[in-house]
């Protein structure tokens, strides 16, 4: 397993937050290698926000996504931009709401941003995106990535995201 | 956890407790680690008015017994080298961190570059040798600076730990080892209480390994530390023979013990006919592109440079006697291939780039093809 993965959005999104997470538990919890780069504009909010993932059952020698197995888009930009950079056939979700995709693209669609709002926490979006992914996937067990969510926020967060995990990884 | 805040995490469980350092990218986040650590544990973070400061606190911090470090990039490295001689000149133990990014001059700061191999051994004026050590994972940013600071205590002398740009920002996982599971050396300390006249001579070298003990600011012995030539007082001395004495036991006690010093790593040398040369980043992509052509049949070997200085050259010389082919991989246009060739005998092949973005494993990989001939 080499798996490739980008997940992109604009800044403010919690791309990179969504990123560690899925790394985390990959690496920590998963029994996978993993790496995360990840690539930003200079605004600390709204400009282009990128977090790269290798995910793999060996050593992980360069570092860097060079063309995706799998695309995460949260905005339209991101889609617009990344989705040539991605393998053809490669496996793509996108936030139904903030994204259209080409009209021959097969794509994975949830509203996480409407849903997160339905939280009344928008900013959940991210992990309900996660949930997603990890459902979609499959190769990271949920409760790895509950664990990756636990260790990684400040406990007063963690049963918001831990609910909005399920939201994502139950969404039909 | 990113490279950045392994090193500062590595620094910290091997008792570091003084940081001073001007903030520079793609540093930052070790001074930025430090500075949400330090008040925690009782140590000092200090963000001076510039790098010459810092470095200059880091080096008084060492003479008062802390084990101290400072980190930058190579714009501040280049303004810490005057006192970096100094640390060597005064045998202070310390560790500077060097995270690299694009140079000469300011050049790209968010974009990495391994360009400073050079400026590490060779910035500050005179004859001295240095030690430095480049991490290839986070994990390694982590043990390195726990080595770097073994190292600089072991030596009485600053190592640096010279980092990159892809290094630092890449997250990976990092085993955190129980502290009492750290290798500790501990700074060779006077023996004897201080004199009940004179000074204390903090300069007179054990004639084991050439170190002189080294006492702490405030234990009441009377040393006098000068950058001037000196005699093993601590005295001016201003005479050709007392500085050649100086300087030649300076780079006598590091280049001595090389071996106890060198740290390598390598993969498939045993029957390589062709060996990669790499260190940091870029020994990442020289591990898929040898993988990959081993894979494919070809007897080729990857020596990675966990130690840049002192430059392994027995290693070297030891290797040219079997091997047919050197190919140095660096994000630079060819200052580890020169000591390559200076150590082999015969010119090597490079891969080089100026840096910017990493060296892919293709490129590496169509060297060694090239190279076996297919």
């Amino acid at each position: 397993m080499y798996t490739e993965i980008r997940l992109a959005g604009f800044g403010g999104q919690g791309i990179g937050l969504a990123g560690v997470l899925l790394g985390r538990a990959a690496a920590l919890y998963g029994g996978l290698e993993a790496v995360m780069t990840q690539a930003y504009g200079p605004e600390a909010r709204g400009g282009a926000s990128s977090a790269n993932l290798v995910l793999a059952d060996e050593p992980i020698d360069y570092p860097f996504v060079q063309q995706p197995d799998i695309l995460v888009a949260m905005s339209q930009e991101a889609y617009t931009k990344f989705r040539p950079t991605a393998k053809p056939e490669a496996l793509v979700l996108i936030d139904t709401e903030l994204v259209t995709p080409f009209a021959e693209d097969v794509v994975q669609a949830i509203p996480a941003t409407r849903l997160a709002e339905g939280m009344g926490r928008r900013i959940v979006a991210n992990v309900i995106m996660v949930g997603f992914f990890t459902r979609q996937t499959g190769f990271l067990a949920r409760e790895a990535v509950e664990q990756a969510v636990r260790e990684s926020l400040r406990p007063k967060l963690v049963p918001l995201n831990l609910k909005a995990l399920a939201i994502g990884y139950e969404y039909e | 956890m990113h490279g950045d805040e392994a090193c500062a995490e590595g620094a910290i469980a091997a008792g570091c407790r003084f940081f001073a350092g001007y903030p520079i990218t793609p540093s930052t986040e070790i001074a930025e680690r430090f500075a949400q650590r330090m008040p925690e544990l009782g140590g000092v973070f200090i963000q001076m008015e510039d790098e010459l400061a810092s470095i200059a606190a880091v080096l008084g911090a060492s003479a008062a017994g802390a084990r101290a470090m400072t980190a930058t990039s190579g714009p501040g490295l280049s303004l810490m080298l005057e006192n970096l001689g100094l640390g060597v000149m005064l045998e202070l133990p310390c560790v500077i961190v060097d995270i690299q990014r694009g140079a000469p001059s300011t050049g790209l700061p968010t974009m990495v570059g391994q360009a400073d191999v050079m400026q590490a051994r060779w910035g500050s004026h005179g004859n001295y040798s240095i030690i430095a050590y480049a991490p290839w994972s986070p994990q390694e940013a982590f043990d390195l600076t726990v080595l770097c600071f073994n190292m600089a205590d072991r030596f009485r002398t600053p190592v640096v730990l010279l980092g990159d740009e892809v290094i630092g920002h890449m997250m990976e996982r990092v085993v955190i080892p129980p502290a009492e599971q750290l290798p500790r050396w501990e700074r060779k300390r006077p023996t004897t209480p201080p004199p009940t006249a004179g000074p204390y001579r903090a300069f007179e070298p054990d004639p084991d390994d050439l170190v002189p003990p080294l006492p702490h600011a405030g234990e009441g012995y009377r040393v006098h530390f000068t950058g001037l030539t000196h005699d093993e007082r601590g005295y001016p001395d201003m005479s050709g023979e007392a500085h050649h004495v100086l300087v030649t036991r300076l780079n006598e006690k590091i280049d001595r013990h090389v071996e106890e010093i060198t740290r390598l790593e390598d993969y498939g040398l045993e029957d390589a006919r062709i060996v990669v040369v790499s260190f940091g980043c870029t020994a990442r992509s020289a591990r898929r592109a040898v993988r990959e052509a081993r894979a494919r049949g070809i007897p080729v070997g990857l020596l990675r440079l966990v130690s840049l200085w002192p430059f392994p050259e027995a290693v070297l010389r030891e290797l040219a006697q079997r091997v047919d082919t050197f190919i140095v991989a660096e994000m630079n246009l060819g200052q580890v291939r020169l000591e390559v060739e200076r150590c082999s005998g015969r010119p090597a092949v490079g891969v080089h780039h100026a840096g910017g973005e990493m060296i892919h494993p293709e490129q590496i990989l169509q060297a060694i093809l090239r190279s076996a001939g297919r």
